[in-house]
């Protein structure tokens, strides 16, 4: 069982940069075929600045950057041998590119169990801005957490 | 696209396939993603942990998902969208990407779209589901 006191906790701010080999090497893993996300010439031919991070980067710079206060697998102390993503949603204001700085700040909306108690579900809020102050996106992470029932 | 998409309620997306997912696109996934949770890509841990073996990452679904959208609309067009696991993905299934037009409409004077969207695998189980909501032009 989850300690409830982590509900409206709120994660120091996390800075992290996007990584232009890190797009190019995203975009190889999840077999992109659009080249505006691993080539530079493409992207800027598309208007673009640079090669912009896809739509769900930015769960991936929060992966990047557990935060110290309220982290699923830090100070809550779940095992990532017992988690399955439940849902997850984004919503973009803003394009995040290489290059950009982005500050990550994590609050925990809600811990609540189901089944009994032998799963566990925590809803997490992360919004990400970027080095101009810009809003760039806001998302809403729900995990599942597996309790062993005896 | 060659030619614009017709958002019309009901019109069908172009389908995606992407996959088989092998235990290598796991590690490059975990690598190029920052999800180092070995359940993913460590076997004996996810037997340990009673998965029978390493299964995909729900996010590797839902970047497949966003490459659905983008072949009807550019990804800063994307204003808002969701999903739910339902199901595990795992390591060898292909995934089939498809969605509908659910509704168009104005609103704050832009002309929106709202798209179901969801994963299937090759055993016929659907693994995402959720929804997106657009800017048309």
């Amino acid at each position: 069982m989850i300690d409830r006191a982590f509900i409206g906790v709120v994660s120091e701010p996390r800075h992290v940069e996007v990584e232009k080999g890190q797009l190019k090497f995203f975009a190889k893993a999840t077999g992109e075929t659009n080249a505006i996300y691993f080539d530079e010439e493409a992207a800027k031919r598309a208007g673009h600045r640079t090669l912009p991070a896809p739509l769900t980067f930015m769960f991936c710079l929060a992966s990047a950057t557990p935060a110290k206060r309220g982290a699923v697998f830090g100070d809550m102390g779940v095992d990532q041998a017992r988690v399955l993503h439940g849902e997850q949603s984004f919503t973009h204001h803003a394009p995040i590119y290489a290059g950009d700085v982005i500050t990550l700040v994590t609050e925990t909306i809600d811990i609540y169990s189901k089944k009994e108690g032998a799963l566990d579900f925590i809803v997490q809020d992360t919004k990400a801005t970027n080095q101009e102050g810009v809003l760039c996106g806001e998302m809403r992470f729900t995990v599942v957490v597996r309790n062993q029932v005896s | 696209m060659s030619e614009p998409f017709a958002f019309r309620p009901g019109a069908a997306l172009p389908e995606l396939m992407r996959g088989p997912i092998t235990r290598g696109t796991l590690a490059l996934y975990a690598g190029a993603s920052n999800d180092h949770v070995m359940l993913h890509i460590d076997s004996d841990f996810a037997r340990a942990a009673g998965m029978g073996d390493v299964f995909a990452h729900g996010m590797l679904s839902m970047a497949y998902l966003a490459q659905l959208i983008a072949q009807v609309a550019p990804a800063e067009n994307v204003r808002s969208w969701k999903v739910r696991f339902l199901a595990i993905t795992p390591v060898h299934a292909t995934v089939r990407c498809s969605g509908e037009v659910l509704d168009v409409y104005e609103a704050e004077g832009r002309a929106l779209a709202r798209l179901r969207i969801r994963t299937t695998i090759h055993t016929g189980v659907t693994t995402l589901e959720g929804e997106a909501v657009i800017a048309r032009s």
